[in-house]
């Protein structure tokens, strides 16, 4: 049996669904999974976690009770879960908590890591990931005696695999690092996280200003989609950078984009290449964009997004 | 203050890709300076200004052509230069010890900057090892930076739009986000003037480098190719919108 150790993030106080894809990638005959739970609260969060596939659940505290939001103090307890159950194989998620600690992780025990891998082979200490602004695909060989691997979100969909876990905890030591967490601080309102949105609604230098985007956002707010934006969108000041996807913004994997005045650039592509399914709206036929994607319409978005956030509203009242 | 800042020399993002090798690209492409170092640097120098007596040393590991990419950082504000020569491609292991070697070589930092990532093997973690191997705190995906009685406060970015402020003792490293600031465009005067800045030459090879039994190897490339056959959804706005809705639903089963 091969232990694996997954790192499971919770968020408003559930599993992050996107975590649960991580678990499905890790299964294999001989695997013994144990998920690290690190803001434990084991009773609500068991069911999912025997049902995605875990064996073991391993509570993991500090002597002063819940683990702090330290990022170096929860990479220590990590390390310390690690060597205490001999477990040589970490997996998480790849999202902007997730980067931190397993880099925090795998630089405090020396060992490799391959961040934001779109697939990997526990067996083989292999995993590809994507290189040179997503224009290649990179084979990456771990060696030594521990791996680490960060999968970007929805690379891989979850399936549910139930069984029984057995629930351990552990009680481990902080160590002072020089870091010190303060506060997270929400800048913008309760926004969806746009790595974990199944689907992401973007505009470009289309939307032609700050007040438009509402349309995009009344749109969203329909299917619970989340709002991406182009630079040059970033860069007028329309929205945050925080909704930028490229190269130098967001990488994203859902399942559905749907670009709205928006070019196709190289740097926005990667980005968001990685979408199953891409949709663009724009009135340019020989825009980038319409060659790249799955669908296009040429039509004014503000033609077709209002109307279809209307029909959108009426499709899920008849649902209800 | 001993303000040191790591920069990578890689391809133009905007180049065309070509694998020649199973794990090489053609490397006869524009390279330029990692953008995500930009905005360490000008970070670097905004530190600068503030602080008497403060030195920026810009330090990168890489080929002799690297050189260039040197000298885009000292014309934005560096004072001078470390290049760290090898032919290799060294992992992330590797290059954190030998950045760590030539700082500590130089004198030793009150901080270090470097990019949150590099957009030719997109690691997202040297930052971490280097700090690790000096034994002092860091911090990446940072967007907000000050200094204060002894401390770096931060914030870094984490999901939809939230930050995480964190205070840490010096020296630190800060693995700079675009949010950060806004780089300047260098003058023409300070292109001529870093033409006069000295760089240091290192080999990786001399350098006496703590050997890890782990590595990361790139054993094949692959170009990433995309499939997709572009359909055009024809007819007036309720039909497109439908259309996108039949898409939604029975395509991609989001609804
Ligand atoms: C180093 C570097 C990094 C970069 N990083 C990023 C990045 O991370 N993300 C990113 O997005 N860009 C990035 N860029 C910028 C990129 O090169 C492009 O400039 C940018 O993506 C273009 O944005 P856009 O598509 O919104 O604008 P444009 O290219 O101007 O396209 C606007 C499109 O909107 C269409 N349009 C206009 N009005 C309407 C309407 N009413 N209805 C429908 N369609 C309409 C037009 O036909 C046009 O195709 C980067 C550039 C560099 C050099
Ligand atoms: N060869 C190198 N020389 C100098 N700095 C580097 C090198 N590789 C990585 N770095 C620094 O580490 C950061 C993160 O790189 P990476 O871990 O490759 O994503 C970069 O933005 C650089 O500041």
């Amino acid at each position: 049996m091969e232990k694996i150790g997954l790192l499971i993030e919770i968020k408003d106080g559930e599993v992050k669904p996107a975590n649960l894809g991580v678990l499905t990638a890790a299964r294999g005959a001989d695997h013994d999974l144990h998920v690290f739970l690190l803001d434990g609260d084991v009773k609500r969060h068991r069911a999912v976690l025997e049902n995605f596939g875990a064996h073991k659940i391993v509570d993991i505290r500090c002597e002063e009770g819940a683990l702090t939001d330290n990022p170096a103090c929860r990479a220590a307890a990590v390390v310390e879960a690690m060597e205490h159950f001999d477990i040589h194989t970490l997996a998480g998620l790849a999202s902007a908590r997730g980067k931190d600690l397993l880099a925090r992780i795998a630089a405090g025990l020396g060992a490799p890591l391959v961040l934001d891998c779109i697939r990997f082979d526990l067996a083989a200490h292999t995993a590809e990931k994507s290189q040179y602004s997503g224009k290649t695909i990179a084979r990456i060989q771990l060696r030594g005696s521990h791996a680490i691997y960060g999968l970007r979100p929805k690379a891989v969909e979850a399936q549910p695999a139930p069984g029984r876990a057995e629930v351990v905890s552990l009680t481990a030591t902080c160590p002072a690092s020089g870091l010190e967490f303060i506060q997270i601080r929400q800048q913008t309102g309760d926004a969806i996280d746009l790595t974990e949105a199944d689907v992401i609604i973007s505009g470009g230098r289309g939307m032609k200003d700050a007040q438009n985007f509402k349309i995009l956002f009344e749109c969203a707010a329909t299917m619970g989609a989340a709002v991406g934006a182009s630079r040059v969108a970033v860069e007028a000041g329309w929205v945050p950078y925080s909704m930028q996807v490229g190269q130098t913004g967001a990488t994203v994997s859902p399942k559905v984009y749907l670009a709205c005045g928006i070019s196709g650039s190289v740097q926005h592509f990667a980005g968001m290449k990685t979408a199953r399914t891409i949709i663009a709206v724009n009135q340019d036929p020989d825009a980038a964009i319409t060659r790249t994607c799955d669908y296009f319409a040429v039509a004014d978005l503000f033609d077709i997004i209002p109307r279809l956030t209307r029909r959108l509203r009426q499709v899920q009242k008849l649902e209800r | 203050m001993n303000i040191y800042v790591c920069i990578k020399h890689v391809p133009d993002s905007a180049a065309r890709i070509k694998i020649v090798e199973p794990n090489r690209i053609d490397e006869s492409v524009t390279f330029i300076i990692n953008p995500y170092d930009e905005n360490a640097v000008e970070e670097a120098v905004q530190l600068k200004k503030q602080i008497d007596g403060s030195e920026v040393i810009a330090v990168a590991l890489g080929p002799c052509a690297a050189e260039n990419t040197l000298r885009s950082a000292l014309a934005m504000g560096a004072d001078r230069a470390i290049l760290i020569s090898t032919d290799s491609r060294p992992d992330s292991l590797v290059t954190a010890q030998a950045l760590k070697a030539a700082i500590e070589g130089d004198g030793g930092a009150s901080i270090i900057f470097t990019g949150k990532e590099s957009i030719d093997s997109e690691g997202f973690q040297t930052m971490y090892r280097l700090a690790v191997a000096l034994s002092i705190p860091v911090a990446s995906s940072v967007v907000a930076f000050s200094l204060e009685q002894g401390f770096a406060r931060v914030e870094c970015e984490m999901e939809a739009g939230a930050t995480a402020v964190m205070k840490m003792a010096l020296p630190c490293v800060i693995g700079a986000g675009k949010a950060l600031n806004q780089p300047g465009y260098p003058t023409l005067p300070a292109i001529m003037n870093a033409r006069k800045k000295k760089i240091e030459h290192l080999d990786l090879a001399d350098l006496d480098i703590k050997k890890f039994s782990g590595s990361m190897e790139v054993v094949e490339l692959k170009p990433a190719v995309e499939v997709r056959q572009a359909k055009e959804i024809k007819g007036p706005p309720d039909t497109v919108a439908e259309e996108i809705i039949r898409i939604l639903r029975e395509e991609a089963r989001v609804l």
